[in-house]
C-alpha cells in the first residue's frame, strides 16, 4: 500500500433488503492512519456499510477498495489487512479469554508461540490478565467488549473497524475503551468507528461522516463541522411554570437573540454576541417562571448533528440504549 | 502453510468445545448401543443376526451422530454471531467450511466403530473386508456431515435444525436398505431410495460385512462421492447467498 493511497475508498455503495433501502449512494474515503467516524441513528445504515466493507455483505451497486485492493466482486479479498470489532461481543462463550485470543490469532495464521505471546501482551494491555483463565461467558459486559477489541487487533491489522464499541457498557469501561482506541490510533492504525455517541466521535475522530436513512449527509473534519457553532454563544435555562407563549414573548422582548424551547422547562438561547443572562432570568421570573438554572453552553458537534440531520441526539442515544443497554 | 494453522485450530476448537463434551460422548456411545440392542431383540434370530444388522447400525450411528452435531453447532454459532469470526478470517472459504465440518466427520467415524467394537465381542469379524468397510464409513461420514451442513444453512434456529434433520434422517432408516432390503419396498418408494446418499453407503457396508451388495463398490463409492461434492457445493453456495448478504 503506497502512502498516498486511500486506505478505504467507496464509491456509490448501495444495498437494499427487499423494499428497504439500507444504504444509498454512499461515497467516502479514509486516509492512512486516520480515525474516521461514521455517525448516525439506529437503522441509518452504519452496520450495513461496515458489513459491506468487511466482506460480510455484498453491495448491490458501487465499488469498494481496501488498502488498494478492489473488493467489489471479491468481498473477502482484503481480509488479511483488516480487524473487525462487531457491535456485539461475539467471542466463544466456552473458551477462556486466553483461548479466545489464541484461537482468533490462529485464524490469521499466527504460529503457536506468536499467538500465545500476543494474547498475553493484549490481556495485560487491556487489564484482563487476572481473567485470562476464565470462560468468556463469565465476563462482565465491559470485559467482553475489551476482549472483543483485543481479538480484533490480535493480528495487528492495518485497518480496524469498530462498530459501536462502547454501547451498553458502564462509564468507567467506556472511558478505558476510548483511551485504548486513542492509543491504537496514535500507534498508526487506521480506524473506522461507528457510534451514536456524538461526544465520543467528537473526542476521538479526525473526520466524521453523518449518515441518515442510508445516505451520507455531510463529511468533514471535526474542526470544520464545529466552526459555525463555535462563533455562537449559547445559554440554556431551566425554568418551571413557564407560560405557553413564553417563546413569543422572549422573541419580542429580546430581538437580537434566538430562542428554542426544548421541553421539560428548558429554553435554549443562541446569539452571535455574548448573552447577558441577568435580564433573561429577570424577564422569566416576571412572567411567573421559576428559574432553577442558567448555564453557558460550549457549542458542540451535537448542535451540528441536530442542525444537519434534524434528529435530536438525546433521542438517538436513548433509542440505542433501549435496544442495547445503557452506558 | 498459514491457512492450515487456521484449519487445524478450528478443528481442534470444535472437537474440544462440542464433540468431546461428556454429553456428546455418551450420545455417541448410547445411541449406537440402543440401535444395536433394538434390532437385535427385534430380529429374534440370535447372535447369527449380528453380521446382518451391523451395516445398518453402523450407517445409522454415523448419520445421527454427524447430522445432529453439525446442524446444531453451526446454527448455534450463526445465532450468536461467532460464525462471523470465521467468515472474516483470511482463509479460502472452501477450506474454512472443510475445517468446520471435519470435526463432525471424525465424530461420525468414531461413532461408526462403537457398534463394531461391540460386535467384536459377540461375533467373528475376521471376514469383514476392511479395505472396503473403512472407506465406506468415511464416505458415509462425509456425506452425512455435508447433509448436516445443508440443513444448518437452511434454518436459522437450533430447534429448526433438529426438526429438519429428522425430516431427512428417519425416512432414510427405512428407505436406504439399512435394515430392510430396497427390493422389498413398494415400487413407488424405490426411486426415492436411489435419490438418497445413504443407500449407496449401506450397500457398500453390506457388501463389506457379509457380501450381499446390489451394486459394484466402485459405483456405490463414486455415487456417494458425487453426493458429497453436490451437498458441499450447494451448502457453500447457500452460505454465500444467505450469510454473506
Amino acid at each position: 500500500m503506497t502512502k498516498d493511497t486511500h486506505t478505504i475508498e467507496t464509491s456509490n455503495l448501495a444495498k437494499r433488503f427487499g423494499d428497504v433501502v439500507a444504504v444509498d449512494s454512499v461515497t467516502f474515503d479514509v486516509r492512512p492512519g486516520e480515525l474516521f467516524g461514521f455517525l448516525g441513528p439506529n437503522g441509518a445504515g452504519k452496520t450495513t456499510t461496515i458489513n459491506m466493507l468487511t466482506g460480510l455483505a455484498r453491495p448491490d451497486t458501487g465499488s469498494i477498495r481496501i488498502g488498494g485492493i478492489d473488493c467489489t466482486d471479491r468481498p473477502r479479498a482484503a481480509q488479511h489487512l483488516i480487524g473487525v470489532v462487531p457491535d456485539e461481543s461475539n467471542l466463544y462463550p466456552e473458551l477462556t479469554g486466553f483461548e479466545n485470543l489464541c484461537f482468533c490469532a490462529a485464524l490469521y495464521g499466527l504460529g503457536k508461540a506468536d499467538r500465545q505471546g500476543r494474547a498475553k501482551e493484549l490481556l495485560e494491555g487491556f487489564g484482563l490478565t487476572n481473567a485470562a483463565g476464565r470462560k468468556f461467558s463469565g465476563y462482565s459486559r465491559g470485559m467482553k467488549r475489551k476482549l472483543t477489541i483485543a481479538a480484533g487487533i490480535i493480528h495487528k491489522p492495518e485497518i480496524l473497524f469498530l462498530d459501536e464499541p462502547t454501547t451498553g457498557i458502564d462509564v468507567a469501561s467506556a472511558r478505558q475503551l476510548r483511551q485504548l482506541i486513542a492509543d491504537l490510533h496514535r500507534a498508526g492504525t487506521t480506524i473506522f468507528l461507528t457510534t451514536h455517541y456524538i461526544e465520543e466521535a467528537e473526542r476521538l475522530c479526525g473526520r466524521i461522516a453523518f449518515i441518515v436513512s442510508g445516505r451520507i449527509v455531510r463529511i468533514d473534519t471535526v474542526e470544520h463541522l464545529i466552526q459555525p457553532v463555535q462563533e455562537k454563544h449559547v445559554v440554556q435555562i431551566a425554568c418551571a411554570n413557564m407560560p405557553d407563549d413564553i417563546r413569543d414573548k422572549l422573541c419580542g422582548s429580546f430581538p437580537g437573540l434566538e430562542f428554542t424551547t426544548q421541553g421539560q422547562g428548558l429554553i435554549r438561547v443562541e446569539s452571535g454576541e455574548p448573552v447577558r443572562v441577568g435580564p433573561l432570568v429577570r424577564f422569566l421570573e416576571e412572567q411567573g417562571g421559576e428559574v432553577a438554572e442558567a448555564r453557558r453552553m460550549r457549542p458542540s458537534l451535537e448542535d451540528i448533528f441536530v442542525q444537519i440531520t434534524g434528529i435530536e441526539a438525546d433521542a438517538m442515544r436513548k433509542e440505542k440504549e433501549k435496544a442495547g443497554g445503557g452506558q | 502453510m498459514k491457512p492450515w494453522i487456521a484449519f487445524w485450530n478450528i478443528l481442534v476448537k470444535d472437537m474440544r468445545t462440542y464433540y468431546l463434551k461428556p454429553p456428546n460422548i455418551s450420545w455417541g456411545l448410547i445411541f449406537p448401543l440402543a440401535w444395536t440392542g433394538m434390532f437385535f431383540i427385534k430380529s429374534g434370530s440370535g447372535l447369527e443376526s449380528i453380521m446382518a444388522l451391523l451395516p445398518g447400525v453402523v450407517a445409522v450411528s454415523i448419520l445421527f451422530g454427524t447430522t445432529s452435531m453439525l446442524a446444531v453447532t453451526v446454527t448455534f454459532e450463526k445465532k450468536n454471531r461467532s460464525f462471523e469470526r470465521l467468515l472474516l478470517a483470511p482463509i479460502p472459504f472452501e477450506l474454512l467450511m472443510l475445517a468446520k465440518t471435519s470435526g463432525a466427520i471424525l465424530f461420525g467415524v468414531a461413532n461408526a466403530f462403537v457398534p463394531v467394537v461391540m460386535a467384536a465381542f459377540l461375533a467373528d469379524l475376521s471376514l469383514i473386508a476392511w479395505s472396503v468397510f473403512v472407506p465406506a464409513v468415511f464416505m458415509i461420514a462425509v456425506a452425512s456431515t455435508f447433509l448436516g451442513l445443508f440443513i444448518a444453512v437452511a434454518v436459522s434456529e437450533v430447534f429448526e435444525a433438529q426438526t429438519f434433520s429428522n425430516f431427512f434422517r428417519f425416512p432414510m432408516i427405512f428407505l436406504c436398505g439399512l435394515f430392510f432390503p430396497i427390493e422389498k419396498l413398494p415400487v413407488f418408494l424405490k426411486p426415492l431410495s436411489y435419490a438418497l446418499p445413504l443407500t449407496y453407503g449401506a450397500d457398500v457396508l453390506h457388501g463389506a460385512v457379509h457380501g450381499g451388495h446390489a451394486m459394484p463398490f466402485i459405483l456405490d463409492l463414486s455415487l456417494l462421492g458425487a453426493f458429497c461434492v453436490g451437498l458441499f457445493a450447494v451448502s457453500l453456495w447457500n452460505i454465500k447467498r444467505k450469510w454473506i448478504l
